[in-house]
């Protein structure tokens, strides 16, 4: 039998007692960019082109568009629920576009504009808010829980941090297959306070999967600041302490989220080391349509963080660089908008879906009991029809 | 065919599912090189290396919600829960997740390759957290297939069903049978329906409804009560989620009585749910009240761990009541 006991039990000794701060490891963070969109002078640039860089901007301001039509919609009573991500564009956003199409995104809520940057339709966007019959998710879930197996983006849940121990059986089942891919998990800094944050990142280091774990810290989780969510050097120390190649990134930075992300990508593909990244952002919004900030932090500290705005900091380097103008602006923005309108028009038409979808994919086929049940309810609706409009006209034909 | 038992074989049917298909693999606390700690996944590590048997570190939520990753990108993962007292601590991932995958993402993925198996019930002197018979609280939740087999030559058939079928499975295995249980098992592959429940003796005086290790106990019930001339049918449901009502039913219709036995706690305990469906299916056709021999409501306790037990003659005493009501 050989020996199997591998602690570290060489460490230096000691003959005093030595505590060791829970501050001692000071963490620096990345950032590339300036806010007036200056490189900084020894900065390590991401690879992007003209083309990429278009195309990240292009969703930022889609994701604004949208966001802002939907939250409005919200306060019409035309939709249930909303969530923004204003503020923190730079993180799904300029990760995402370090990513292949066909490595695999699991999100939290908050990255809609990773989706976009995929190619989620506007249509697909709007019929999932809607939940009507067009909705990939088959109107099942809150708004905003997206999910689309076309662009390997798996659907979101609820339940906080669920995704993250996923995120590393999807890796080990990436690296089981022999393809070169990777999964991306994002969280915010409040998710990484679940167990399951815990279980996923040991797991991950331990079996060395090409999973990267991406912290949004934003500074709040609903209203709990992050001074009350931790007390030790945010998330990124944790990732030291599991073993985990681990950085920290200006949030509101695209390029630095983007030069990071490139690297971690490469790291978990090619050598199979999961990657620990915690980006620091501020979250502009409400946690979302049902929450008000006003009650638990001040404006004068929105200001502060309105005035390093990811987007215009990427337009003022895009600017510089000659790919942007005002023109281009005012034309992308007129463009999003309208596109938003013309889809949300149209999605609000379209009918909720069949009520069998209300007993479908429970299991792979519906079982006894269910059928039995769907039965039981188009008799109860047959008898009520003006009190179950959503679905009763489907049933007039049989 | 080779005598087995029931332990020898999960270990068969693992090793038959895994050189089958490459995408089964195992893992869990101590599954790997040491096979298990009742050496049920024996063996595996040697014969298909480290990436498919391994040990996880211990955390249950994280066992549970790996597996459901794994499944989701397309495997067939078999995740052990060293013991069903411990499932807990993963009943979010099980719940919230493995059985809401498909239905909330309308299909666009599921965790469908995934089984999860642990060792269940009491009768091992194992007290509170080495005993217990979670199996109710999840029958409650939609998108979960719950088996339970009886014997070795049912445990291969069943766990290669659960391996292969498309919905995730909870697969509890009896571990006071693991040795106990012993009998002649088909080397090859084969499988045995999930959701069917199997008549394992005829009668016609009282329906006898159990599964796992509470088999052997009625069937001890059944034959002391045929000394006294009652005719006993037998049932092992064998799937608790989808169960099959209809068998039950028709069974019932027939004798006009029905027992149900279950280790675990009476109070909304999954007897509670035959009961229920069989008087609404029944009830013109029932001669005395259903009845329920089952686990006290309390903790699973050490030193009155018999006096707990929902023993073969605590049933025998419910039948003849049942036939004097």
């Amino acid at each position: 039998m050989n020996v199997s006991d591998q602690r570290n039990t060489n460490a230096d000794i000691v003959h005093k007692p030595h505590f060791i701060s829970g501050h001692a490891m000071k963490i620096p963070t990345l950032r590339v960019l300036q806010q007036n969109g200056k490189v900084y002078k020894d900065a390590v640039l991401p690879e992007i082109d003209q083309e990429l860089a278009l195309k990240i901007y292009d969703t930022f301001v889609f994701i604004r568009a949208l966001d802002e039509r939907m939250l409005a919609s919200q306060r019409q009573g035309r939709i249930s629920f909303y969530m923004t991500e204003t503020g923190e564009e730079a993180n799904d956003i300029g990760s995402a576009a370090a990513l292949e199409p066909d490595d695999i995104i699991l999100a939290q809520y908050r990255e809609q504009g990773a989706l976009a940057f995929r190619g989620f339709t506007v249509d697909e966007f709007m019929n999932q808010i809607f939940s009507n019959e067009q909705d990939l998710g088959k109107g099942r879930q809150m708004p905003i829980h997206y999910g689309s197996k076309r662009l390997n983006y798996y659907t979101i849940s609820s339940p906080l941090g669920t995704q993250i121990p996923q995120a590393t059986g999807v890796a080990h089942a990436l690296k089981m297959q022999g393809r070169k891919n990777c999964a991306i998990c994002y969280f915010g800094e409040g998710a990484a306070s679940e167990g399951d944050f815990h279980a996923a990142l040991n797991m991950a280091a331990l079996l060395k999967v090409p999973a990267i774990f991406f912290c949004r810290n934003n500074g709040y989780a609903i209203s709990t600041p992050a001074h009350e969510q931790y007390a030790g050097d945010g998330i990124a120390a944790r990732g030291v302490g599991y073993g985990m190649q681990t950085i920290r990134v200006d949030g509101n930075d695209v390029l630095a989220v983007l030069l990071a992300t490139q690297e971690a990508r490469r790291l978990a593909v090619e050598e199979h080391e999961p990657v620990l990244i915690e980006t620091m952002t501020y979250r502009l919004g409400a946690h979302s349509s049902s929450d008000d900030p006003s009650g638990y932090r001040s404006r004068k500290e929105e200001d502060s963080w309105r005035k390093k705005d990811p987007v215009a900091r990427m337009r003022q380097w895009m600017e510089a660089k000659g790919w942007w103008d005002e023109e281009q602006e005012k034309a992308a923005r007129e463009k999003h908008r309208a596109a938003v309108m013309t889809a949300m028009k149209k999605a609000e038409k379209v009918p909720a879906p069949p009520l069998e979808d209300l007993i479908n994919d429970v299991y792979e086929t519906p079982p006894w009991h269910l059928r039995e049940q769907l039965e039981a309810l188009k008799g109860h609706i047959r008898q009520y029809p003006d009190e179950y409009r959503k679905t009763a006209w489907r049933l007039t034909d049989e | 065919m080779s005598k087995m038992n029931l332990l020898q074989a999960v270990n068969n049917a693992l090793d038959t599912a895994m050189a089958k298909d490459d995408s089964v693999f195992c893992f869990g606390e101590d599954v790997g090189h040491f096979g298990g700690v009742f050496r049920a996944t024996s063996h595996l590590q040697e014969k298909y290396g480290k990436t498919r048997c391994f040990n996880t570190p211990i955390t249950e939520q994280g066992i549970v919600g790996f597996a459901n990753g794994a499944a989701a990108a397309g495997m067939r993962p078999v995740a052990e829960i060293q013991f069903a007292d411990y499932i807990f601590p993963a009943f979010d991932q099980i719940v919230n997740e493995t059985a809401k995958y498909r239905y909330r993402s309308g299909n666009e993925f599921d965790v469908g390759g995934l089984t999860i198996r642990a060792p269940y019930g009491g009768g091992i002197h194992g007290a509170h957290y080495h005993s217990q018979s979670p199996e109710a609280f999840f029958t409650h939740c939609p998108g979960l297939k719950i088996v339970v087999p009886r014997n070795p030559e049912q445990a291969k058939g069943l766990l290669l069903a659960s391996i292969f079928d498309p919905d995730p499975v909870i697969f509890f295995e009896p571990k006071k049978l693991y040795r106990a249980s012993q009998g002649e098992v088909s080397d090859d592959e084969y499988t045995l329906p999930l959701g069917k429940a199997e008549v394992v003796r005829t009668g016609t005086d009282i329906t006898l409804v159990a599964w796992g290790a509470q088999m052997p106990v009625v069937e001890q019930a059944a034959d002391m009560a045929e000394q006294d001339g009652v005719s006993c049918e037998i049932i092992d449901l064998r799937t608790l989620l989808p169960w099959d009502r209809d068998t039950v039913a028709d069974s019932v219709c027939k004798t006009g009585r029905l027992l149900i036995n279950h280790e675990a706690p009476r109070t909304s305990g999954f007897g509670a749910e035959i009961a229920a469906e069989i008087q609404q299916a029944c009830f013109l056709y029932l001669e005395a009240p259903i009845t329920r021999v089952t686990g006290l409501d309390t903790p699973f306790p050490l030193a009155h761990e018999k006096e707990y037990m929902p023993d073969h003659l605590k049933t025998y005493e419910a039948i003849k009541a049942s036939l004097n009501y």
